[in-house]
């Protein structure tokens, strides 16, 4: 059994990456994921790697997307409002095909917001964030340990499936301390076989190039269609989720991230109480499980969504379930719901259950 | 039969889409001479810029990048970093290096990153049609200051040699011009000593050249050569600002 750890989220996102196989880390300062870089700092040179503290998240991003194209592991990170900058380039690196790690350690906004949790970069993050027509794989962790073990399968699916993937974690992840255990052996970048795309040193073969555009007529349809069917294939094959005594339910919670706890400890106090009340957890939210949660649907039909937005999350929970259940709402837009407030909203909405 | 010039090996044998008497051809096929004359070809890779010189992509025989408007040293300095056994240029127009792009010039010069850049100045933006650069000239009229640049509405036109040559980290900072016959080889000289700077890890290597873009200043070839000896270089003098010899 690998060790356990005390750590801090920041530090355990940052760890599991380097674990990972990263070997590239450009950031620059945001509250309240500045342990990331800290760390990098100090780690990176420790495996070989290089650190950059970036003169803005602009230039963060783009050395990513040099740094990427040269076929190694990166990683950047930031919170809300520089990932907000880091999206033109996020853009170029899907138009390029580049396998990126990024993670938002999410605030409250808009604008500079405050430093302390939210879930307001949902739609930001699960429809594309930038300029065009493109997706990224984003992961939801909801404790330490996750946000250390999540960064391996972003790199492999980021690889298989060459499109950006992220960490959508917040201030309350990023900043508590919990026991974490790697789920995985650390990975020798050497081991990993080096892209047939990846720039560097070209001797006895052609030239390559990494672009993301392509101005010939019709040509760049082209380029999205085959994007399109590779978004299809991930939709299809690479969902994760939770379910938690949904079989029996009368009403189901659904929440992610730091929110999801929350409800989990809210089910369990209506589970006390004699309430047939269960959880669904998304853990990819792009792609997004629906038919996971739509076979939910078809035997419950009462939906009660818990997000630290004012209902971005709901909107994919609604598209999930098409009309076949009623989907409540309890939004707390930059604001953290204790698990008895969830309570109150189950026992509301139970209680006009027929 | 004795062959006494050729096509550089590391240019593409495709025709170019630049307009007649624009500078880039020549830049470009001075860099492709290097590249054979230094044999880096094989371990160098290039940064294409946003602006006319975005197709550089397409004619340079070496791997290649192209990326957002301006952050060519930084995608250059992903690049070094991780290959710093590849030759990394980045190659820039006025808007892409001095405009949009100025915070990762200045911050990769300060940083000394071992990288080449080539700024072509030829003071307009080209491909977008003519609107003001940062180096357009008082006076100079474009599709964004039709009167003509004005300090009251535009501000003063930026020096970049001499604004770069204030950081220690700028180790080696020419601006030459390719307007006439003996620019041109001066210019190669300067492009030359920029990429072996780099080979022999000198750290940031910048070569400003003074460039024409006639068809946007709404003059012949001619005249835009005129155009450069003439009004450019009394704003943008010819010279090394900075070498790491001194």
């Amino acid at each position: 059994m690998a060790e356990k750890i005390l750590m801090k989220g920041n530090e355990a996102l940052a760890e599991g990456a380097v674990r990972a196989g990263c070997r590239f880390f450009a950031g620059y300062p945001i509250t309240p994921q500045n342990e990331v870089p800290e760390y990098m700092s100090w780690r990176m040179p420790e495996v070989g790697g290089s650190f950059i503290q970036a003169e803005s998240e602009v230039a963060a991003i783009n050395m990513l997307y040099g740094a990427s194209a040269t076929g190694i592991r990166t990683m950047t990170s930031s919170s809300s409002p520089g990932i907000s900058l880091k999206q033109e380039g996020i853009s170029y690196c899907a138009g390029a095909d580049l396998p990126i790690f990024f993670a938002n350690v999410v605030r409250g906004g808009p604008g500079l917001g405050n430093i302390a949790a939210g879930q307001g970069d949902y739609f930001q993050s699960t429809r594309g964030g930038g300029h065009g027509d493109y997706y990224t794989i984003v992961m939801a962790p909801n404790c330490v340990e996750e946000m250390g073990n999540f960064p391996r399968r972003c790199y492999e699916l980021a690889e298989k499936y060459r499109l950006p993937a992220m960490i959508l974690a917040d201030a309350i992840l990023g900043q508590m301390m919990e026991p974490v255990e790697f789920d995985f052996e650390p990975v020798d970048p050497k081991t990993l076989k080096a892209p047939d795309w990846a720039l560097g040193i070209a001797a006895g073969r052609e030239r390559r190039i990494v672009r993301s555009y392509d101005l010939r007529e019709g040509k760049l349809e082209l380029l999205n269609l085959e994007r399109m069917e590779r978004y299809r294939k991930i939709q299809e094959k690479e969902t994760l989720h939770e379910n938690r005594q949904t079989d029996d339910a009368k009403l189901v919670v659904a929440a992610y991230g730091t929110s999801s706890r929350i409800a989990a400890g809210a089910v369990k106090m209506a589970r006390d109480k004699g309430m047939k009340v269960g959880l669904f957890r998304p853990i990819t939210l792009w792609p997004f499980p629906a038919k996971a949660l739509a076979a939910i649907a078809e035997h419950v039909k009462n939906f009660l969504v818990v997000e630290m937005s004012m209902g971005q999350f709901v909107e994919d929970v609604r598209l999930a379930v098409c009309g076949t259940a009623r989907v409540d709402l309890y939004a707390r837009p930059a604001g953290v719901p204790s698990a008895d407030e969830v309570f109150t909203e189950i026992e509301k909405v139970y209680q006009g259950i027929r | 039969m004795k062959l006494i010039n050729k096509k550089p090996a590391s240019l593409v044998d495709k025709p170019m889409r630049y307009c007649p008497g624009c500078g880039h051809g020549i830049v470009h096929r001075l860099i492709a001479e290097i590249m054979d004359e230094l044999d880096i070809r094989e371990r160098t890779v290039g940064v294409a810029p946003v602006g006319c010189a975005v197709f550089a992509d397409e004619y340079f025989n070496c791997d290649m990048i192209q990326g957002p408007h301006g952050r060519g040293p930084a995608i250059a300095t992903g690049i070094k970093r991780s290959k710093p056994e590849c030759i990394v240029f980045s190659y820039q127009g006025d808007g892409d290096l001095a405009s949009i792009g100025m915070a990762e010039t200045v911050h990769s010069a300060a940083r000394s990153e071992n990288i080449t850049i080539i700024f072509i100045n030829n003071a307009i933006y080209g491909m977008t049609g003519g609107q003001m650069a940062p180096t357009t000239l008082l006076g100079q009229t474009s599709t964004t200051c039709p009167a003509g640049r004005s300090v009251a509405v535009n501000g003063y036109p930026i020096k970049v040699c001499e604004m770069l040559a204030q950081l220690q980290g700028a180790r080696y900072l020419e601006r030459t011009a390719v307007s006439t016959a003996p620019g041109v080889i001066k210019t190669k000289k300067a492009i030359k000593k920029a990429f072996q700077n780099q080979i022999d890890c000198v750290g940031f290597s910048m070569v400003e050249v003074l460039s024409m873009c006639p068809t946007n200043w709404g003059m012949t070839p001619v005249q835009g050569a005129r155009f450069v000896d003439e009004k450019m270089t009394p704003v943008y003098p010819l010279g090394v600002f900075r070498s790491p010899e001194k």
